[in-house]
């Protein structure tokens, strides 16, 4: 896992650790996500996967219990940088000062769409919108480019005015997915992004992830293990907040990974 | 297999059933009873009882009731008595309280969230009495004294005491409103790179507008209908608060309001004396009023919902 120089990696994690309460969620994860590929985490329920990314873009601010420890380096710029656990909320003393700037980096995709009340064409002008986009053509073609990545242009170019939690579950997905990519973010979080979706529609929205590589890094949380060993290079093992283990995703998936309880999950979920 | 009902269970279901029935249809029966007697007591004048005329009821600025020789009933300054005080009481109460819900609901800790939430269920305790005595010395004194006026009940007085009497409605409501909005537009929003009041501005106000605008709305018909407060804080003097010389709106004048009216004279007037008519025709009036705000508010609400 040492960065090499050809391909130094995006996101550097160093013995995070957060907690909700008493009871941690993740504890003391170290890991590097190269740039510019898929990255694949895997994990049974509970193991920390979300809270992971909600510490990525910086939203675990937001959740008032929650307290971190640990670095956390995009670029080697410091996102997070807590020797001794602090109150989440009180991060931006401990960490990047200008959070807002910050996640318009990073796009996250949740595993529940939520389509924002209002137009389908102003959730993906939002996020640009908000960064000081206001000439009308230039945001046409932010609205139109990402609706057509996240595969959904076809279906809503006739009714861009209507409201975004009109549509329907699997819609509001691919919005949600449209309005993560609005903002050219160098890192896409995609967060068990297909639970909605049907297979036609998941199979181009990955085809999408593949060409968008080349552009940005992305991190996949998925619980379809087949998905993360079409699309990422690398995948990491998430147990009880811990990194069980990170390899090549063929190695993960072969059988003979080196921690036996990979391979008991791999396998369970294949059994 | 479903079990029958027994003869008992038959009985207790029918006795329920027709007890709700009652109760309901004598809500009904109350509701039209109020309104068929306040009519009965005021409409004998829309029928050209006494000769009568409405146009001039409406339009014409002199209220003498009490005079022997020549009585006469315009409410035009009443109207506008209560129409002054009760706007300048929604322009002061309507900002304020969306921007204490919004602080309430978005920006405080949960300790002084209680704490705030606590005061203002006390503000909404208070009677109304207890207000307008608030204004008729409290308030008088710093009206007085701020302005340099030698009369401190006006216009400005009874909207500011209205203002806080709206207050905890406007408030509450909007704070249910916007603790309505479910977190994951919050999350989802800032998760983009909102700040706090792109987040409020954005999203918030805009997905909880139903509430708010119900909540404004019902803050309107508090003002409207208020009797007893805007009776001790406005100076009860007939004036027209509005005239062709700047400012126009003249907040530091005393008005009358058309509650307070009814509440001040219908004790002196003998039942069935043209005085005592009119009283009741200025219910009718306030009834239409406050029946089109709902009426408005109902129908704006439901639009938004259809939206
Ligand atoms: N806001 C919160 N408050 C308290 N505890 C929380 C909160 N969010 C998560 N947790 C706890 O943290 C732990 C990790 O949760 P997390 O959502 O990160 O898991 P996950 O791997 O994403 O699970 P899933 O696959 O079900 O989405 C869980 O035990 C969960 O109960
Ligand atoms: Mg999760």
């Amino acid at each position: 896992m040492v960065a090499t120089s050809q391909n130094p990696s995006k996101i550097r994690i160093e013995n995070l650790g957060v907690s909700y309460g008493p009871d941690p969620a993740l504890r003391s994860l170290s890991m590097d996500i190269p740039r510019n590929e898929v990255f694949g985490i895997i994990g049974p329920a509970q193991s920390g996967k979300t809270t992971l990314l909600k510490t990525l873009n910086r939203t675990i601010d937001l959740v008032p219990e929650a307290s971190v420890k640990g670095s956390v380096y995009i670029d080697d710029e410091a996102v997070v940088d807590a020797p001794e656990p602090v109150p989440a909320k009180s991060l931006t003393r401990h960490g990047l000062r200008d959070v807002c700037g910050y996640r318009r980096r990073i796009g996250m995709v949740a595993p529940l769409p939520v389509g924002l009340p209002m137009t389908i064409y102003d959730n993906v002008a939002f996020a640009p919108r908000q960064a000081g986009v206001k000439e009308r053509g230039q945001l046409d073609e932010i609205v139109e480019r990402c609706l057509t990545q996240a595969a959904l242009w076809d279906e809503v170019k006739d009714r861009l005015t209507t409201l975004g939690t009109k549509l329907s579950g699997g819609q509001q997905q691919r919005l949600t997915i449209a309005r993560a990519l609005s903002h050219e973010p160098e890192v896409l979080c995609l967060d068990e992004f297909s639970i909605a979706i049907d297979p036609v529609t998941t199979m181009r929205i990955e085809d999408v992830l593949r060409e968008l590589q080349s552009e940005m890094t992305i991190i996949l949380v998925t619980n379809l293990v087949q998905q993360a060993r079409r699309l990422a290079r690398q995948t990491a093992f998430i147990l009880n907040g811990e990194l069980v283990e990170l390899d090549d995703t063929e190695a993960i998936f072969s059988g003979e990974a080196n921690d036996p309880r990979t391979n008991e999950f791999v396998s369970g979920i294949f059994g | 297999m479903r079990k029958s009902l027994t003869t008992r269970q038959i009985v207790a279901e029918w006795i329920i059933e027709n007890l709700i029935r009652l109760c309901g249809i004598s809500a009904i029966l109350f509701v039209f009873g109020i309104f068929f007697f306040v009519f009965r007591e005021g409409a004998p004048l829309l029928f050209g009882e006494g000769g009568f005329d409405l146009i001039k009821f409406l339009t014409s600025p002199e209220w003498y009731p009490s005079s022997n020789s020549n009585p006469r009933y315009g409410i035009l300054a009443l109207i506008l008595g209560t129409a002054s005080v009760s706007c300048l009481a929604v322009l002061i109460s309507v900002p304020f309280g969306l921007g204490a819900a919004i602080f309430i609901s978005e920006f405080c800790g949960p300790k002084l969230k209680e704490g705030l939430k606590i005061v203002i269920e006390l503000l909404a305790a208070i009677p109304s009495v207890v207000w307008g005595f608030i204004g008729l010395t409290l308030m008088k004194g710093i009206i007085e004294s701020v302005f340099g006026v030698p009369f401190g009940l006006t216009v400005l007085n009874g909207a500011i005491i209205l203002a806080l009497m709206c207050l905890p409605i406007i408030v509450s409501i909007s704070e249910d409103a916007l603790r309505a909005v479910p977190d994951s537009y919050r999350e989802a929003a800032q998760g983009l790179g909102a700040t706090r009041w792109q987040l409020i501005y954005r999203v918030l106000l805009p997905a909880a507008k139903n509430g708010l605008l119900a909540a404004v709305l019902l803050g309107v018909g508090r003002a409207v209908g208020e009797t007893m407060a805007v009776l001790m804080a406005t100076g009860h003097a007939v004036n027209i608060p509005i005239d062709g010389t700047p400012p126009y709106f003249h907040a530091l004048d005393s008005v009358r309001t058309l509650t307070a009216t009814i509440a001040a004279e219908l004790g002196e007037t003998a039942q069935g004396s043209p005085h005592y008519r009119v009283l009741f025709l200025i219910g009718i009036f306030l009834f239409c009023i406050t029946f089109t705000i709902n009426l408005v508010a109902d129908l704006v609400v439901r639009g938004i919902r259809k939206e």
